[in-house]
C-alpha cells in the first residue's frame, strides 16, 4: 500500500490544524498502513498537523483499543467477546478463527494477512455471535460460516 | 406509481445475513419478468425481529417475509408479485402474513422507530415526506424558551442510562453565560446487549440531526457534534449522507429556514473505549486526548466541550424531540407512566425468542416485553432472570416479571433502566459466571484513573473468579458487597458507580447460587468448569468409544460396543473432552 511522507502529508491535509481531528487523523493515518498501525513517524507527523506535544498524541494513541503502534494484518478479525456472543457460543467461532488462522487472540498471521482481535460488543447482537473483518459484520457464526468468510477475504489477496 | 413496494431491511443485522444478495437477486427476477417498472425495492433501517433477517415487507398489503434467500426471488416474483399468492413458506407463522398480526409488532408502541424499517434512510426526501424537519421549521418562529417550556412539559427523560429530565438540561444550557455553546449527541452507544442507538442512526438519521438542531435553536448553539463509535461503519457512512442531503437543502447551515439562527453539525469517530460514553470523557476525546472522565461539577451545561456550556444528550433523547414538537408535549405525556414519559426502545437478546429491536411505552411490565414480544424462552428451557441495563445494570428473577419497566421502578430493584440492553437468561446460566462476566468487561474497559474503579472492578474480579473455581469462601460474599459499596460511593464517573451493579444484584436475587459454589462447590446450572460433574446417560450411550478415546486421563471408561460407558469423577480433570467427542449427546454435564 501506500507509504511515504508524500501521502501521508496529503492525508493530514485533509483534516484540520486542530486537536479536535487528531483521531480522525489517527483513524486515516492507521489505514493507510499496509500493517494497519501507526509508525513513529506517523504519530509525530499528527503531532505536528494537530499542534499537540508528540507526548500527547503517544497518550491518546495508546489509550484507544482500535489503534495498534505494532504491525498487524491486512485485516482485523475482531469478535465480538460480550455476553450475547458469549451465550450464543461465540467460543466455538474463536476456537475456530484460532484454528483456521493458526494464531492466537492479539496474534498476527504469519503472511500478515490477519490478525485476531476481541472486542467489546459490535451492536449485532440479534444475530450473535458476531465478528467484524474490517468493516464487514459477519453475524449467526459457526465454525462453517467463519472458514468460508475467512476464505473470502484469502482470495481477495 | 409502482405497484407493488418491496421494503428490504438493510440493518446491520440483516446485511450480515444477507440482505444485499436478496436484492441482488431480487432485482435479476424482476429484471428478467419485465417488472422493473412496476415494483420498487426500497432499502429501509432495522424493522425489529434481527434473528429472522432477511426480513421484508411488501406492500400494498403488508406481507411480511422472513429468512429470506437469494434462491426464493423466484418464487416470490412469480407466486406474489405475478400471481398475487403469498408465498406460506416465507411468512413468520401461518396465517398470519401481516405484521399487526403478530404478537411481536401490535403490541408495540412506535415512534422513535416509526420510520425505522418504512423509510429509505438514505433518501432525504423520505424523511421530509413523513413531516421530517416540519418541527425545525416550526421552532424556528418560535421564542426558545417555549421550546424549552414544551420538552420540560412533555416530561422527556435521557434515554442514555441516568434518566435526567430532559427539558431541564436544556434550561441549564440555555442559562449558562458564554457566548458559544455546542450540542452533542452522545452515539457511543457500547453497552453489551444494546444496539438501540445503532438502529436509529441507521434506520432513521435525519430524526437525530433534526433533534440536534432544534436542540441547539432552544440553549443558542450554533455548533454540534455526533460522537459515534468506530464500531459502526454503517451508522456512520448513513450520518454523513444525511448531513451531506440536510446542508444541501439549507436544512442544515447559515441562517436555517430564513431566520436568523445558524446551526451545523460535524461528525467525530470514537476509536474503542467504553468509557468514552461518559459525558466528560466523550468531550475530552473529542478535543482530541485520552477519553478519561473528569469529576463534576462542574457540569458540562457549565463547562463542557472546550469549557464552554455544552448540551449533551442521548441519540434516542434527540430522536424524541420533533415528536413533542408536532404532536405537543401533552400527547408526549400522555404516554408511559408518572414520572416516566413516552416510549422506550429495547434491544431483546440473549435466551428469548424474539431477538431484536422493540419499542413500547413506560411503564409495561417486565412480563410483557420478555414474553408477550418476546415469545419467552425457546421451547425445553425455562426463564431464570433478565439481566437489564447491561454492565451498569442488574439481573431480576421471575418473581419481578411483573415490575412496570420505567426509570424508577427498575432502580428501585437495583437494575437501571440504562440505554435499553436487555438479557433474557435461562435456566442453564450461572447467574455468578455472568455477573463475574460483566465484571471482566468492566475491569478491562476501566480507564484506570481513579483508584476505586480501576483496583475495586480488579478486586471484585479476583473473588468471583475465585469462587467460580470453586475456591470462594463465605468471607468473599461480605467482601463482595463492602467493595461493591465502595465503588459506588467513590468512583469519578458512572461506569465505576455501577459496576458492582451485575454482582450486588445477583447477590440479592440469586444468594444461593453463590452459597451453592461456595459451600457446595457445586454449580446448579452446570456452567463453570470446576463445580460440574461428568456423567454418561445410560439410555443414549451406544458404547462407540468416542468419549474414551477423547479423554486425557482415563476417566472415561468402558468396552467399545459395550453400552453403557461411566466416566470416574476422582480422574476426572473437566476438561470437557468427553463431552464434546460423544456423537449421541449421552455425555451431560451436572452440577457436582
Amino acid at each position: 500500500m501506500k507509504e511515504g511522507t508524500v501521502t501521508k502529508d496529503a492525508i493530514a491535509s485533509r483534516h484540520p490544524r486542530s486537536p479536535e481531528a487528531l483521531l480522525a487523523l489517527l483513524h486515516d493515518l492507521q489505514t493507510a498502513n499496509a500493517g494497519n498501525y501507526l509508525t513513529p513517524d506517523d504519530l509525530a507527523l499528527a503531532a505536528s498537523h494537530v499542534g499537540l506535544p508528540l507526548s500527547a498524541v503517544r497518550d491518546a494513541a495508546t489509550f484507544y483499543s482500535m489503534f495498534s503502534l505494532r504491525p498487524r494484518g491486512r485485516h482485523i478479525v475482531r469478535l465480538c467477546e460480550s455476553p450475547n456472543c458469549h451465550l450464543a457460543g461465540a467460543w466455538s467461532a474463536l476456537d475456530e478463527l484460532r484454528r483456521v488462522l493458526g494464531v492466537d487472540i492479539g496474534e498476527t498471521t504469519p503472511d500478515g494477512q490477519f490478525t485476531l482481535e476481541l472486542t467489546s460488543c459490535l451492536g449485532a447482537c440479534g444475530v450473535a455471535p458476531v465478528m467484524m473483518v474490517d468493516d464487514e459484520v459477519v453475524g449467526n457464526l459457526t465454525p462453517t460460516r467463519v472458514r468460508e468468510t475467512l476464505g473470502r477475504y484469502r482470495g481477495e489477496r | 406509481m409502482r405497484r407493488i413496494q418491496v421494503l428490504l431491511c438493510s440493518g446491520t443485522a440483516c446485511q450480515s445475513s444477507g440482505s444485499d444478495k436478496v436484492k441482488r437477486a431480487l432485482l435479476d427476477e424482476l429484471g428478467s419478468h419485465d417488472l422493473l417498472s412496476e415494483v420498487q425495492i426500497v432499502e429501509t433501517g432495522c424493522m425489529g425481529p434481527c434473528e429472522l433477517g432477511p426480513v421484508l415487507l411488501v406492500y400494498p398489503e403488508g406481507t411480511f417475509y422472513v429468512r429470506v434467500k437469494p434462491d426464493d426471488a423466484a418464487e416470490i416474483v412469480s407466486e406474489h408479485f405475478l400471481k398475487g399468492r403469498p408465498v406460506r413458506r416465507l411468512l413468520w407463522t401461518e396465517g398470519a402474513p401481516q405484521p399487526q398480526e403478530i404478537p411481536f409488532f401490535s403490541r408495540q408502541m412506535k415512534l422513535v422507530l416509526r420510520n425505522c424499517g418504512t423509510i429509505d434512510p438514505e433518501k432525504i426526501e423520505e424523511y421530509i415526506a413523513t413531516g421530517g424537519y416540519e418541527a425545525l421549521g416550526k421552532v424556528v418562529t418560535l421564542d426558545p424558551a417555549q421550546v424549552i417550556a414544551a420538552v420540560k412539559e412533555s416530561g422527556l427523560r435521557g434515554r442514555g442510562g441516568a434518566g435526567f429530565p430532559t427539558g431541564t438540561k436544556w434550561e441549564l444550557v440555555r442559562a449558562a453565560t458564554g457566548d458559544t455553546k455546542y450540542v452533542i449527541c452522545n452515539a457511543d452507544e457500547g453497552d453489551p446487549g444494546a444496539f438501540m442507538d445503532r438502529a436509529i442512526l441507521e434506520g432513521d438519521p435525519h430524526a437525530v440531526l433534526e433533534g440536534m438542531a432544534i436542540a441547539a435553536y432552544a440553549v443558542g448553539a450554533s455548533r454540534g457534534y455526533v460522537y459515534v463509535r468506530a464500531e459502526y461503519p454503517l451508522a456512520i457512512r448513513r450520518l454523513e449522507v444525511a448531513l451531506a442531503q440536510a446542508r444541501k437543502l439549507g436544512l442544515l447551515g447559515a441562517r436555517i429556514f430564513e431566520s436568523d439562527f445558524s446551526f451545523d453539525i460535524e461528525l467525530r469517530m470514537g476509536a474503542g473505549a467504553f468509557v468514552c460514553g461518559e459525558e466528560t470523557a466523550l468531550m475530552a476525546s473529542i478535543e482530541g486526548r485520552r477519553g478519561e472522565p473528569r469529576p463534576r461539577p462542574p457540569y458540562p451545561a457549565t463547562h463542557g466541550l472546550w469549557g464552554k456550556p455544552t448540551l449533551i444528550n442521548n441519540v434516542e433523547t434527540f430522536a424524541n424531540v420533533r415528536h413533542i414538537v408536532l404532536g405537543g408535549a401533552a400527547a408526549f405525556a400522555a404516554v408511559g407512566t408518572e414520572k416516566s414519559k413516552g416510549t422506550k426502545v429495547f434491544a431483546l437478546a440473549g435466551k428469548v425468542r424474539n431477538t431484536g429491536l422493540v419499542e413500547v411505552p413506560m411503564g409495561i411490565t417486565l412480563r410483557e416485553l420478555v414474553f408477550d414480544i418476546g415469545g419467552g424462552v425457546p421451547a425445553g428451557r425455562e426463564f431464570k432472570a433478565v439481566q437489564i441495563g447491561g454492565p451498569s445494570g442488574g439481573c431480576l428473577p421471575a418473581s419481578l416479571l411483573d415490575t412496570p419497566v420505567d426509570y424508577d421502578s427498575l432502580s428501585r430493584h437495583g437494575a437501571i433502566m440504562g440505554s435499553g440492553g436487555v438479557i433474557v437468561l435461562d435456566d442453564a446460566t450461572c447467574m455468578v459466571n455472568m455477573a463475574r462476566f460483566f465484571l471482566e468487561f468492566t475491569a478491562d474497559e476501566s480507564c484506570g484513573k481513579c483508584v476505586p474503579c480501576r483496583v475495586g472492578t480488579q478486586m471484585m474480579l479476583a473473588i468471583l473468579n475465585r469462587i467460580v473455581a470453586g475456591e470462594g469462601t463465605d468471607q468473599d460474599l461480605v467482601r463482595l458487597a463492602e467493595i461493591g459499596d465502595m465503588m459506588k460511593n467513590a468512583s469519578l464517573c458512572a461506569l465505576g458507580q455501577t459496576a458492582p451493579n451485575p454482582v450486588l444484584s445477583t447477590l440479592r436475587y440469586f444468594p444461593e447460587e453463590y452459597r451453592a459454589h461456595i459451600r457446595d462447590r457445586s454449580c446448579p446450572a452446570g456452567v463453570c468448569p470446576n463445580l460440574v460433574r461428568y456423567v454418561v446417560v445410560p439410555e443414549a450411550c451406544r458404547g462407540c468409544d468416542a468419549c474414551r478415546r477423547a479423554c486425557p486421563t482415563g476417566a472415561a471408561q468402558g468396552t467399545a460396543g459395550k453400552a453403557p460407558y461411566r466416566i470416574a469423577d476422582e480422574l476426572c480433570i473437566r476438561c470437557g473432552a468427553c463431552f464434546d467427542a460423544c456423537p449421541f449427546g449421552a455425555v451431560k454435564k451436572e452440577p457436582r
